[in-house]
Protein backbone atom coordinates (compact mmCIF):
# COMPACT_ATOMS: atom_id res chain seq x y z
CA UNK A 1 0.00 0.00 0.00
CA UNK A 2 1.62 3.21 -1.18
CA UNK A 3 0.80 6.23 1.01
CA UNK A 4 -0.96 9.22 -0.52
CA UNK A 5 1.91 11.56 0.25
CA UNK A 6 4.27 9.66 -2.07
CA UNK A 7 2.01 10.35 -5.03
CA UNK A 8 1.74 14.01 -4.12
CA UNK A 9 5.51 14.32 -3.79
CA UNK A 10 5.98 12.67 -7.20
CA UNK A 11 3.49 15.16 -8.65
CA UNK A 12 5.29 18.09 -7.02
CA UNK A 13 8.71 16.94 -8.29
CA UNK A 14 7.43 16.57 -11.84
CA UNK A 15 5.72 19.98 -11.60
CA UNK A 16 8.94 21.69 -10.48
CA UNK A 17 10.91 19.99 -13.29
CA UNK A 18 8.27 21.12 -15.78
CA UNK A 19 8.26 24.70 -14.55
CA UNK A 20 12.08 24.78 -14.79
CA UNK A 21 11.74 23.73 -18.43
CA UNK A 22 9.08 26.37 -19.16
CA UNK A 23 11.06 29.19 -17.56
CA UNK A 24 14.63 28.31 -18.53
CA UNK A 25 14.65 26.82 -22.02
CA UNK A 26 14.80 28.95 -25.16
CA UNK A 27 13.27 26.52 -27.65
CA UNK A 28 9.49 26.94 -27.99
CA UNK A 29 9.03 23.21 -28.61
CA UNK A 30 10.73 22.29 -25.34
CA UNK A 31 8.60 24.87 -23.54
CA UNK A 32 5.48 23.15 -24.89
CA UNK A 33 6.80 19.69 -23.93
CA UNK A 34 7.50 20.93 -20.39
CA UNK A 35 3.96 22.31 -20.24
CA UNK A 36 2.66 18.82 -21.00
CA UNK A 37 4.80 17.49 -18.15
CA UNK A 38 3.25 20.02 -15.74
CA UNK A 39 -0.30 19.09 -16.80
CA UNK A 40 0.53 15.42 -16.26
CA UNK A 41 1.81 16.02 -12.75
CA UNK A 42 -1.50 17.71 -11.94
CA UNK A 43 -3.30 14.63 -13.27
CA UNK A 44 -1.31 12.43 -10.88
CA UNK A 45 -2.52 14.53 -7.96
CA UNK A 46 -6.15 14.42 -9.13
CA UNK A 47 -6.18 10.65 -9.60
CA UNK A 48 -4.36 10.06 -6.31
CA UNK A 49 -6.95 12.05 -4.38
CA UNK A 50 -9.73 10.33 -6.32
CA UNK A 51 -8.36 6.93 -5.33
CA UNK A 52 -7.75 7.72 -1.68
CA UNK A 53 -11.05 9.44 -1.05
CA UNK A 54 -13.08 6.89 -2.99
CA UNK A 55 -14.61 9.51 -5.28
CA UNK A 56 -14.84 9.37 -9.07
CA UNK A 57 -14.82 13.12 -9.57
CA UNK A 58 -11.04 13.38 -9.51
CA UNK A 59 -10.73 10.90 -12.36
CA UNK A 60 -13.41 12.74 -14.32
CA UNK A 61 -11.59 16.05 -13.95
CA UNK A 62 -8.39 14.29 -15.05
CA UNK A 63 -10.21 13.08 -18.18
CA UNK A 64 -11.29 16.66 -18.91
CA UNK A 65 -7.72 17.88 -18.36
CA UNK A 66 -6.50 15.32 -20.91
CA UNK A 67 -9.15 16.43 -23.44
CA UNK A 68 -8.33 20.12 -23.03
CA UNK A 69 -4.61 19.31 -23.28
CA UNK A 70 -5.16 17.58 -26.61
CA UNK A 71 -6.98 20.68 -27.91
CA UNK A 72 -4.27 22.96 -26.55
CA UNK A 73 -1.48 20.98 -28.21
CA UNK A 74 -3.23 21.05 -31.58
CA UNK A 75 -3.72 24.83 -31.47
CA UNK A 76 -0.25 25.53 -30.03
CA UNK A 77 1.51 23.50 -32.70
CA UNK A 78 -0.61 25.21 -35.36
CA UNK A 79 0.46 28.61 -34.03
CA UNK A 80 4.06 27.37 -33.95
CA UNK A 81 3.99 26.25 -37.57
CA UNK A 82 2.46 29.57 -38.64
CA UNK A 83 5.07 31.45 -36.58
CA UNK A 84 8.00 29.57 -38.10
CA UNK A 85 6.57 30.15 -41.57
CA UNK A 86 6.50 33.91 -40.97
CA UNK A 87 9.49 34.50 -38.75
CA UNK A 88 11.78 31.42 -39.03
CA UNK A 89 12.75 31.31 -35.38
CA UNK A 90 12.02 28.91 -32.55
CA UNK A 91 13.52 30.91 -29.72
CA UNK A 92 11.13 32.39 -27.19
CA UNK A 93 12.99 35.65 -26.62
CA UNK A 94 13.13 36.48 -30.31
CA UNK A 95 9.37 36.34 -30.81
CA UNK A 96 8.55 39.98 -30.07
CA UNK A 97 6.06 40.75 -32.84
CA UNK A 98 3.41 41.96 -30.37
CA UNK A 99 5.81 44.21 -28.47
CA UNK A 100 4.61 47.43 -30.10
CA UNK B 1 6.01 -4.88 -3.17
CA UNK B 2 3.75 -2.12 -4.41
CA UNK B 3 6.03 0.46 -2.81
CA UNK B 4 9.04 -1.00 -4.64
CA UNK B 5 7.16 -0.74 -7.93
CA UNK B 6 6.14 2.82 -7.13
CA UNK B 7 9.73 3.81 -6.32
CA UNK B 8 10.98 2.26 -9.57
CA UNK B 9 8.30 4.01 -11.63
CA UNK B 10 8.80 7.33 -9.87
CA UNK B 11 12.57 7.23 -10.37
CA UNK B 12 12.24 6.55 -14.08
CA UNK B 13 9.55 9.24 -14.41
CA UNK B 14 11.60 11.93 -12.69
CA UNK B 15 14.74 10.94 -14.61
CA UNK B 16 12.86 11.16 -17.90
CA UNK B 17 11.37 14.50 -16.82
CA UNK B 18 14.84 15.90 -16.18
CA UNK B 19 15.92 14.54 -19.58
CA UNK B 20 13.04 16.48 -21.20
CA UNK B 21 14.32 19.74 -19.75
CA UNK B 22 18.04 19.08 -20.16
CA UNK B 23 18.31 17.39 -23.57
CA UNK B 24 19.92 19.36 -26.35
CA UNK B 25 18.01 17.77 -29.20
CA UNK B 26 14.21 18.34 -29.24
CA UNK B 27 13.70 14.82 -30.59
CA UNK B 28 15.41 13.40 -27.51
CA UNK B 29 13.19 15.61 -25.36
CA UNK B 30 10.08 14.24 -27.06
CA UNK B 31 11.21 10.64 -26.61
CA UNK B 32 12.04 11.27 -22.93
CA UNK B 33 8.59 12.78 -22.47
CA UNK B 34 7.11 9.63 -24.01
CA UNK B 35 8.96 7.51 -21.41
CA UNK B 36 7.66 9.83 -18.69
CA UNK B 37 4.06 9.49 -19.95
CA UNK B 38 4.30 5.69 -19.96
CA UNK B 39 5.49 5.85 -16.35
CA UNK B 40 2.59 8.12 -15.44
CA UNK B 41 0.23 5.57 -17.02
CA UNK B 42 1.82 2.94 -14.75
CA UNK B 43 1.20 5.25 -11.76
CA UNK B 44 -2.47 5.41 -12.79
CA UNK B 45 -2.55 1.61 -12.80
CA UNK B 46 -1.09 1.60 -9.28
CA UNK B 47 -3.90 3.97 -8.34
CA UNK B 48 -6.45 1.40 -9.63
CA UNK B 49 -7.77 3.55 -12.46
CA UNK B 50 -7.13 1.42 -15.57
CA UNK B 51 -9.36 3.53 -17.80
CA UNK B 52 -7.20 6.60 -17.20
CA UNK B 53 -4.05 4.58 -17.89
CA UNK B 54 -5.52 3.53 -21.23
CA UNK B 55 -6.58 7.09 -22.06
CA UNK B 56 -3.11 8.32 -21.09
CA UNK B 57 -1.47 5.81 -23.43
CA UNK B 58 -3.84 6.57 -26.32
CA UNK B 59 -4.00 10.34 -26.07
CA UNK B 60 -0.54 11.30 -24.82
CA UNK B 61 1.76 8.56 -26.09
CA UNK B 62 -0.26 7.82 -29.19
CA UNK B 63 -1.36 11.27 -30.27
CA UNK B 64 0.36 14.17 -28.54
CA UNK B 65 3.95 12.89 -28.76
CA UNK B 66 3.47 11.80 -32.36
CA UNK B 67 2.12 15.27 -33.18
CA UNK B 68 5.21 16.82 -31.57
CA UNK B 69 7.49 14.48 -33.53
CA UNK B 70 5.72 15.40 -36.77
CA UNK B 71 6.20 19.11 -36.08
CA UNK B 72 9.87 18.57 -35.14
CA UNK B 73 10.33 16.67 -38.39
CA UNK B 74 8.56 19.40 -40.40
CA UNK B 75 10.37 22.37 -38.92
CA UNK B 76 13.99 21.16 -39.11
CA UNK B 77 14.89 22.33 -35.62
CA UNK B 78 18.49 21.16 -35.75
CA UNK B 79 19.75 24.50 -37.00
CA UNK B 80 17.79 26.33 -34.33
CA UNK B 81 18.36 26.34 -30.60
CA UNK B 82 22.10 26.66 -30.58
CA UNK B 83 22.01 27.68 -26.95
CA UNK B 84 19.85 25.66 -24.65
CA UNK B 85 18.99 28.08 -21.88
CA UNK B 86 17.94 31.71 -21.71
CA UNK B 87 20.70 34.25 -21.30
CA UNK B 88 19.03 36.92 -19.23
CA UNK B 89 17.66 36.53 -15.72
CA UNK B 90 18.66 32.91 -15.18
CA UNK B 91 19.66 33.37 -11.53
CA UNK B 92 16.40 35.13 -10.67
CA UNK B 93 14.44 32.36 -12.36
CA UNK B 94 16.36 29.61 -10.57
CA UNK B 95 15.82 31.34 -7.23
CA UNK B 96 12.11 31.61 -8.02
CA UNK B 97 11.89 27.93 -8.96
CA UNK B 98 13.72 26.93 -5.76
CA UNK B 99 11.35 29.08 -3.69
CA UNK B 100 8.32 27.53 -5.37
CA UNK B 101 9.63 23.99 -4.96
CA UNK B 102 10.59 24.60 -1.34
CA UNK B 103 7.17 26.03 -0.61
CA UNK B 104 5.39 23.07 -2.21
CA UNK B 105 7.48 20.51 -0.31
CA UNK B 106 7.16 22.41 2.97
CA UNK B 107 3.38 22.42 2.55
CA UNK B 108 3.28 18.73 1.60
CA UNK B 109 5.62 17.46 4.31
CA UNK B 110 4.28 19.82 6.94
CA UNK B 111 0.66 18.76 6.71
CA UNK B 112 -0.14 16.23 9.40
CA UNK B 113 -3.56 15.71 7.91
CA UNK B 114 -2.09 14.12 4.82
CA UNK B 115 -0.17 11.50 6.74
CA UNK B 116 -2.50 10.88 9.64
CA UNK B 117 -5.66 10.37 7.64
CA UNK B 118 -6.78 6.77 7.55
CA UNK B 119 -8.65 6.69 4.30
CA UNK B 120 -11.23 4.03 3.72
CA UNK B 121 -11.22 3.20 0.07
CA UNK B 122 -13.53 0.91 -1.80
CA UNK B 123 -11.28 -0.93 -4.24
CA UNK B 124 -13.92 -3.02 -5.97
CA UNK B 125 -16.21 -0.15 -6.65
CA UNK B 126 -13.49 2.35 -7.48
CA UNK B 127 -11.73 0.33 -10.14
CA UNK B 128 -14.86 -0.20 -12.20
CA UNK B 129 -15.25 1.57 -15.50
CA UNK B 130 -19.00 1.31 -15.08
CA UNK B 131 -19.11 3.53 -12.02
CA UNK B 132 -16.92 6.13 -13.71
CA UNK B 133 -19.14 6.14 -16.77
CA UNK B 134 -22.28 6.51 -14.67
CA UNK B 135 -20.93 9.62 -12.95
CA UNK B 136 -19.47 11.02 -16.18
CA UNK B 137 -22.61 10.65 -18.24
CA UNK B 138 -25.12 11.78 -15.62
CA UNK B 139 -23.62 14.38 -13.32
CA UNK B 140 -20.93 15.64 -15.72
CA UNK B 141 -22.85 15.36 -18.98
CA UNK B 142 -22.84 19.09 -19.73
CA UNK B 143 -19.06 19.55 -19.21
CA UNK B 144 -18.58 16.48 -21.41
CA UNK B 145 -20.54 18.13 -24.22
CA UNK B 146 -18.62 21.38 -23.73
CA UNK B 147 -15.34 19.45 -24.00
CA UNK B 148 -16.45 17.98 -27.31
CA UNK B 149 -17.26 21.48 -28.62
CA UNK B 150 -13.83 22.70 -27.46
CA UNK B 151 -12.17 19.82 -29.32
CA UNK B 152 -14.12 20.70 -32.46
CA UNK B 153 -13.08 24.36 -32.16
CA UNK B 154 -9.44 23.32 -31.70
CA UNK B 155 -9.67 21.09 -34.78
CA UNK B 156 -11.02 23.92 -36.94
CA UNK B 157 -8.56 26.42 -35.44
CA UNK B 158 -5.54 24.20 -36.08
CA UNK B 159 -6.57 23.67 -39.71
CA UNK B 160 -7.11 27.40 -40.30
CA UNK B 161 -3.84 28.37 -38.61
CA UNK B 162 -1.69 25.99 -40.61
CA UNK B 163 -3.44 26.49 -43.96
CA UNK B 164 -1.32 28.10 -46.64
CA UNK B 165 -3.26 30.79 -48.43
CA UNK B 166 -2.79 31.38 -52.13
CA UNK B 167 -1.34 34.86 -51.70
CA UNK B 168 1.43 33.31 -49.62
CA UNK B 169 0.18 34.27 -46.14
Amino acid sequence: MVPLSWYLILGAVLFVVGIAGVLLRRNVLIVLLSLELMLNSVNINLVAFSHFFGDFRGQIIAIFVIAITAAEVAVALGVLVALVRNKATLEVDEVTIMKG
Amino acid sequence: MEQAFFLLIATVAVGAGIMVVAARNPTHSAMALMVCFVQVAAVFLLLRSPILAVIQMFVYVGAVIILFLFVIMMLDVQAEARTRFLKKGVTVTIVGICLLGGEMFALLLGSDLLFAQSLNLLPDQMSSVRGLGEVLFTEYLFPFEVASVILLAALVGAIILTRQTEEGG
